[in-house]
Order: structure tokens, then sequence, then C-alpha cells
């Protein structure tokens, strides 16, 4: 709890250099933008974050993530029913988290290993999915394979929601916001402020969702004690092969459900670049939101406040006057220096910078033993 | 001191009396446990010295002593008459005294002859430091042919048998110019053959000169192997004996040799008990193909007795479902009993204490609370929503029975004492329930005082009729609590003990592979 204290200022302090370094940053624009990105990222953040309580780890998501948007682009195109279509859209990224858990588990392969082989396949498979002209296939399948003009198309392309006028629901869930301002009546000075995007709240709703899963159910007491030993869990009666594999298929699907966020974002998605670095981002999300890569350790709470450190640093590199070619050099630098910072701190004195810094605003609270 | 070779032996006459190596009142402690105390033990240019006791009597402390990996509180080591101080094992070698480890110390990804001239490659002249491999394979086969060894050097030694392995381990010692092997449990790992070979290349290479110390569990095999045979009991010399003394009672009596009388008795069984659980030619990964078979009541504390790598963690672990049955039948209160898994051995009821607590039976990292929790979540929770209160009374239930003694339940389990917290790993099965409880090792790295609370525990559980199988290589405790004793031996039951008989003699006699025992 006190190591989450330390993340809030650190957070914290992050989004007081970004509100002094341009009247910009402070606009009721810049603000919106950052929590739906937050959202956004958040959702793969929290999904990561099981696979990472168990000691493993998910680079596959950002391909996941592109499967999942051009797959229901393609849905969209050929004329599917939108909610069928993302129904079956987060199916199929269940089904890949369970091929995860099962390669693992069953298989003894490492999740680095099979992670990133996915990493290429998904990716591939959506560039492959883009190539195929349904309609020839379909009129192949009907009339025979004589049947003139070819199946598949010389290069991949981006698929689009086109025209459709049936998403409004799904656009909201992307585009809108909970009038929270409005409903309480509040002046325009404060209002929109609390009018809060929709990514956003799906993030605080899976949240909540998430916080019971691993704080007071079972589920998630297992979870951690097959991250923190998972000899000891086996012999302590829990199928831990199980919950395993729940872990990699919440994370998969959470990757799913950040495509559909993703097309419905963009309006369009290119196989070859949608999603790309997104599982990097997720997992520095929860590494900064206090995540142990050795399994066990990370609350939810964490995930939230981890996740919105990179796009503050990202908005910050914008605003602050730093060429915009040099935005991945100073992130990277940034989180470096931060590393480096709490294994220097923790070398010293035994404990780490986010405790040290909470323990200096919590004022020698004792620890409890 | 006469000459510790008469009675025959393969060393030349002439040889001086001056020890090669002599190791003069060794004293050694490990956080206020006395390893050693007084330790003496000389070899000669040429011998093969074996060094006999029960687990735990300070053989390998000793051994650890002579080739410079701990230093002796107190005492002296000589090489040929001079005192040495080793302060590394480097040290040692550099005297000509290598230790050939139970675990091995090659690296399997690498070829034999890199593998010998690890850390002193060969290299060609010049600036460039390049390997001269073809140097270091001629040579290399010079030294496995001394150890009969007669395979290509560049072989990966990954591809070897551990027989093999164990060869290229003592060419490498040869290579660094040991004179003196010091080998612990050298056949532990090995079949009958290679076994056989192995103590062949040792009779060969003391006639050449090289001495060699030599612990081992198998008397049969020191019998044959060993010029003389040095024991220890509890950290003290118990005993020397010259070969023509050499037999397999004398090296068991000098081995236990301690006053049986201070123990207790244990509780009277209730001979018309019901049979909890019956082994039928059961049979296990690292048991013989013939299984075992036994029978455990109700309220019966029943001993399993062996030396360490007789397969009674394996026969344990099998049991409770962590490993694959290998077939023969399991009976538990009349009902066939094959555990897939922990979970299949919990829900029937049977229950492990596991030997590595550390890493099987704790999770050291989460709290006590937790820990308690763990195989009790169902029951405290509702609609998989763990409820908190149930939990609280749980562990504070489980703390007060058991006399856990900690300030707080939020504790982490890797604070406590080791007596603690193997009371949290009791405690958290007694919550479940057992019919049937396994407890290996139940008192390692125990202290004195939760040790008798654990015993008094073992006794009430089994009053209130859990059947209890106790593995344990502790005589004092085997003796102590259980009514009948088994006892294992390279994974065969080699023999049962009940009442009178039980005593550390008759135990020791089965467990290093006597097959009869001489009851009154």
């Amino acid at each position: 709890m006190i190591r989450i204290f330390g993340i809030l200022v650190v957070v914290f302090t992050l989004y007081a250099l970004l509100m002094m370094s341009d009247p910009q940053a402070r606009s009721l624009e810049n603000h919106i933008n950052l929590e739906r990105r937050i959202g956004e990222w958040g959702v793969l953040t929290l999904g990561v974050g099981f696979v990472i309580i168990t000691g493993g780890i998910d680079l596959s998501i950002g391909s996941v993530v592109c499967l999942a948007a051009v797959g229901f682009g393609l849905f969209l195109e050929n004329g599917f029913n939108p909610y069928i279509g993302a129904v079956l859209v987060l199916i199929v990224s269940a089904f890949i988290g369970w091929i995860h858990g099962v390669l693992i588990t069953k298989g003894n392969l490492q999740p680095f290993i099979v992670t990133l082989c996915g990493l290429f396949i998904y990716r591939g498979l959506a560039q492959l999915l883009t190539l195929i002209k349904f309609k020839e296939l379909g009129q192949k399948f009907s009339q025979g394979w004589d049947t003139p003009g070819r199946v598949l198309r010389d290069s991949s392309r981006d698929v689009g929601i086109g025209d459709r006028q049936d998403l409004d629901a799904f656009l909201f869930l992307q585009r809108g916001n909970l009038p929270l301002g409005d409903w309480l009546g509040l002046p325009d000075a404060i209002g929109p402020w609390l009018n809060i995007p929709m990514p956003l709240v799906l993030l605080f709703f899976l949240a909540i969702i998430a916080t019971v899963f691993l704080h007071q159910s079972v589920f998630g007491r297992y979870l951690y004690a097959l991250g923190f030993n998972e000899q000891a869990a086996k012999y302590a009666g829990i199928r831990t092969d199980k919950y395993k594999t729940i872990a990699y298929i919440l994370c998969s699907t959470l990757a799913g459900l950040g495509g559909i966020l993703f097309l419905l974002k963009v309006r369009s998605a290119s196989p070859s670049n949608a999603g790309s670095w997104f599982e990097l981002y997720a997992i520095t999300g929860a590494v900064l939101g206090g995540f142990s890569l050795r399994g066990g350790e990370g609350m939810v709470v964490g995930i939230l406040l981890g996740t919105a450190i990179l796009p503050l640093l990202r908005s910050f590199v914008i605003f602050a006057g730093i060429p915009s070619d040099l935005e991945f050099t100073v992130i990277g630098l940034a989180l470096l220096l931060g590393t480096v910072a709490d294994e220097i701190v923790r070398r010293q004195t035994g404990t780490r910078l986010f405790e040290r810094i909470a323990g200096f605003f919590i004022k020698q609270k004792k620890s409890v033993t | 001191m006469s000459s510790p070779l008469s009675g025959g032996s393969s060393v030349a006459p002439g040889t001086p009396l001056v020890p090669v190596l002599e190791a003069l009142d060794i004293s050694k402690q490990f956080y206020g446990i006395k390893a050693l105390s007084n330790v003496a033990v000389q070899i000669y240019q040429g011998e093969i010295l074996a060094i006999i006791g029960e687990n735990g009597a300070g053989k390998s402390t000793l051994m650890k002593v002579l080739a410079g990996v701990h230093q002796p509180d107190s005492g002296q080591v000589r090489i040929n008459g001079a005192a040495v101080n080793f302060y590394s094992p480097s040290d040692a070698m550099n005297h000509g005294i290598s230790l050939i480890h139970q675990e091995l110390n090659l690296a399997d990804n690498l070829t034999i002859a890199d593998n010998l001239f690890l850390g002193r490659e060969l290299l060609w002249a010049g600036p460039l430091k390049l390997l001269d491999r073809k140097a270091m394979l001629k040579l290399g086969a010079k030294f496995l042919a001394r150890v009969g060894l007669n395979v290509d050097p560049s072989v990966l030694v990954g591809s070897l048998p551990p027989g093999q392995k164990q060869l290229v381990e003592i060419a490498r010692s040869l290579s660094l110019n040991g004179r003196i092997l010091i080998m612990d449990e050298p056949t532990s790992s090995l079949s009958q053959k290679e076994s056989d070979q192995l103590v062949e290349v040792i009779k060969e290479l003391s006639s050449e000169g090289v001495s060699v110390l030599y612990i081992s569990h198998r008397l049969g095999e020191v019998k044959r192997v060993a010029h003389r045979v040095v024991g220890l009991r509890d950290g003290r010399n118990a005993g020397t004996l010259a070969t023509h003394e050499i037999s397999h009672d004398a090296m068991v009596r000098m081995m236990v040799g301690r006053d049986l009388e201070k123990f207790s008795k244990p509780m009277a069984l209730d001979q018309s008990a019901k049979v909890r659980l019956e082994l039928q030619q059961f049979k296990f990964i690292g048991g013989t193909p013939l299984g075992v078979t036994f029978q455990l009541k109700a309220g019966e504390i029943l001993g399993m007795a062996g030396l360490v790598g007789a397969g009674r963690t394996e026969l344990a672990e099998t049991l409770f479902g962590i490993r694959p049955s290998q077939g023969g039948k399991a009976i538990l209160d009349g009902e066939n009993f094959l555990p897939r898994s922990p979970v299949d051995a919990i829900a029937a009821g049977l229950l492990l204490v596991p030997e590595d607590r550390r890493h099987h039976g704790l999770i050291l990292l989460q709290s006590i609370k937790h820990n308690l929790s763990l195989p009790n979540l169902k029951t405290i929770s509702r609609f998989f929503l763990v409820d908190p209160f149930k939990e609280s009374k749980l562990s504070s239930d489980s703390i007060q029975r058991l006399g856990i003694k900690t300030t707080n339940a939020n504790k982490l389990a890797g604070l406590l004492s080791g007596g603690n917290q193997q009371k949290v790993v009791l405690a958290k099965w007694l919550a479940v329930g057992p019919k049937v409880l396994i407890l290996d090792e139940p008192t390692r790295g125990v202290d004195v005082g939760a040790k008798a609370e654990i015993y008094e525990l073992i006794r009430h559980l089994a009053s209130l009729g859990v059947a209890i199988l106790m593995i344990s290589s502790d005589m004092e405790e085997v003796i102590r609590l259980s009514q009948r004793v088994i006892v294992l031996h390279e994974g065969n039951l080699q023999g049962e003990l009940s009442g009178d008989d039980i005593n550390e003699e008759s135990v020791m006699l089965l467990a290093t592979g006597s097959k009869e025992v001489n009851v009154k």
C-alpha cells in the first residue's frame, strides 16, 4: 500500500511538470486526450497485469490488438451485425489466450517464447486476412473453383468501419463521455472537466471488477499464491495450470477489446502497424504500477496509476518543446533513470524509491509488523 | 599408530608413515550448532579411507573443511606433516586435494575436453589466446584412459550417463595433479554396474599412489573398497576399523552406538483400529518393480526410515499425487485411491507435509494468514469471494491451537522461525481435516523446544484417529514416536519392525541393505 502511495506521488509530480510546461497542456482538450489514452492503454495493462502476477509475460498483446481490429473491421465490411462481430472477436481473442496458456502449462514452454511467436503470427494473420477477397472466395465455394477471379489481393490493405450507420452504441463507447458535469448541473467553467471519456469509464469499470477478482476472490488468492511460489501452490492443492491459463485468457480477451476500441477510434486499421508497441506500453505500465516480473506482486490501483505515467510523459515531451523525434529517447531515458534511482536507493537503504518517497510523505509511519 | 594398511593392501612396502593429509582436532559450528567437534582423521598415500556415519553425523562438513570449502573454527589441517590453511577450494586444489561433489560440477553443454581444461585451457602461442583444441583433445584422451573411460573427448558431457560423468570428474581431478580425491557419495546416483566400474577405477588409482577419501552409505561397497573405515557420530569420531575389522555389523555398531534407553516409549497401538491406507505392490518412480506393500491403521504412527535417496520422499509424493504412480494398488478407507494431482489426494483426505518447507510447504512472501487459508479458501468463501471474517477466525484459531509464536497473523511466513513455519504448514492441513497425514522430515530445521511441541501434536492427532506416516532420518524421532517402522533401501521395502524390535541398530541394518535382522 505504501508503495502505491509512492507511485501516486510520482504521477502527481509528472502531472505538475506537464501543467507547468505550456498553457496548452492545461487545456480541456489535452486532458480529454490524456484520459482517453489512459483508458485505452489501461485496458491492455489490466490484462497483462493478470499474466505478470503469475510470473509470466505476454508479448503478443499489440498483435492481438491488430488482429482484433482488422477482424472486427472485416466483419463490419462484410455486413455482420456489430454485436455479433464484437462477440466473435472476443471469443477468438480468448481462444488465443487459451492456446498460450496450454502451450505454457502443458507444453512447458516459456511464456516469453510462446507470446513472442504470437507477436509475429497474429500480425501476419491480420495481414493475410486483408488479402482475402471474401466475395470471390464465397463464389468459389458456392459455384466451384473454376469460377474466374482471384481470391487473394496483391498486397495487404487497411480495413475500416466505412460508412456504417448502426455503430452508434460502439462509437459512444469510444468517443462518448459520461456527462457527470452536465448531470450535476455544474457551471461551464467546471462542468466539461467532469465529463469523463468513455474509455476511461470502461477502464474504471473493468478495474473495479478486477479488484474484486484479484483482491477479494478465491481466484485472485490462487493467482498470487502461484505467482509467488508455484510449487508451494501446487502442494497446497491448487490447479496451478488451470489458473495460469485463465490469466492468459483474460489478457488476450482484454487485448481483443482493445483492438475493437482501436478500430472505432481511428475508423480504420492497418494490419502492418495497428497496435504495434502496445504490448510494451502495457508491460511498462504494469511494472511502473508496482508489478514485479518475478510474479506475485501488484495491485489493480497500481495499474491505474502506472498506466498514466507513459501518456503523461508523452504529453510532456510534446508540450515542453522537445522535438517529437526525440520522444522515444526521452521516454526511454526517463524510465531508465527512474529504475536506476530505484535500484540505488534500494541498495543503500533496503527500501525502494517509491516506498522512500511515500515514507517521506507519510512521515515515519511505522510499517506493519 | 601401526601401519594403517596392515592386512594386505595394494600399496607398495615402504610407504612413509607421515599421512599425506591429516585433520587434527577439527571443530566447526554453524549458527551455534556444532557440526564437528574435535574430529581427527589421517589418510596415507595410496590409501582408500571410507568415512561413514548417519545422516547429519558431520561427514559432508568434514569433507568440505578438508577441501577448503569451509574453514574450521579450530584445529589444524596438515599436508605431509606441514600445517596448511585453506581459504578456498582452489587453495586445497593447489595442494592436490580435489572434492568430487554429490552433484557433479560439470558443464553439460561443453565437451569432455572443454570440461577437463575449463579455466586453464591450452592455448596456441601468440597474443590472440586462441584455443589449441587439438592438444586438449590429445591430452584429455590420456586422462580419460587413466580412469578407464573409453570415450572420445570431443563428446558433449551432457550426453554421458551419470557413471561416466563421475569418471570425467575424476579425470579432471587427476589432470589438476590431484593426489588426494575426496568423494562424497560418488555412487549414490549410479547403477550397480557403474558403481562396480567406479570402484575398480578407485582401486586402480590407489595402487598408483592416489589417496581417496570416500563417503558412502552403501556399506557393502565400503567393505569391498576401503582399506580403513572411520566412523563419525554426532560430529565426533566414533572409532576406526582396520582392514581386517571391517564388517557390516561392526560398521553399523560404530555409526549407531548410542544409549537407546533415554527415549520414552511410543503409545500403545489399538490393534482393533481399522485400516486407513493400504498399499499393495505400489510402484513409484525411484522404487523397485516389486513395489511396496504395507498397511496403515487409524491412529497409528508408522515411521518410515531409510537413508537419503532410499525413495521415501518419492513414495510420499507419489501418494500425494505430485509424481505419477507406476502401478500397483492403493486403498484409502476401503476405496481405490489413485491421485493424479494433489487436488485428488486432498479431496480424499491424504495430506502431505513436504520435506522442503521453504519451497513446497509455504509461500514465504505471503502472510501467515494467507498461507493458512490457501487450501481452505473454498470453505471460507461465498460465491468465490473470500469472507474476511471467516478467514481471520480461521487463522487466529490455528495460531492459538498450535501455539504459533507471532505478533500478528499478517506477518510474512518467511519471517517465522523454522519450528513456527512448520506449525503453519501443519495448521493449514489440520483445518482441511486429514485422514492420512504424511510427514516428511517433520522436524528438520526445527529447534528443540518446537520439536517437542510438534511431537506432542503428532501424538495428539494419532489419538484422534488420524493415520500418520512419518518419514524421518532422525533415528531418535522414529524410535520415540512410531509404533511400527518400515525401512526403505534403494526403493525397496527392506523390512518392518514393531514394538521392542525397533532400535537404532536394527533400523540401520535394514537401511544399509541387510536382508535379515536378528529378531529375538
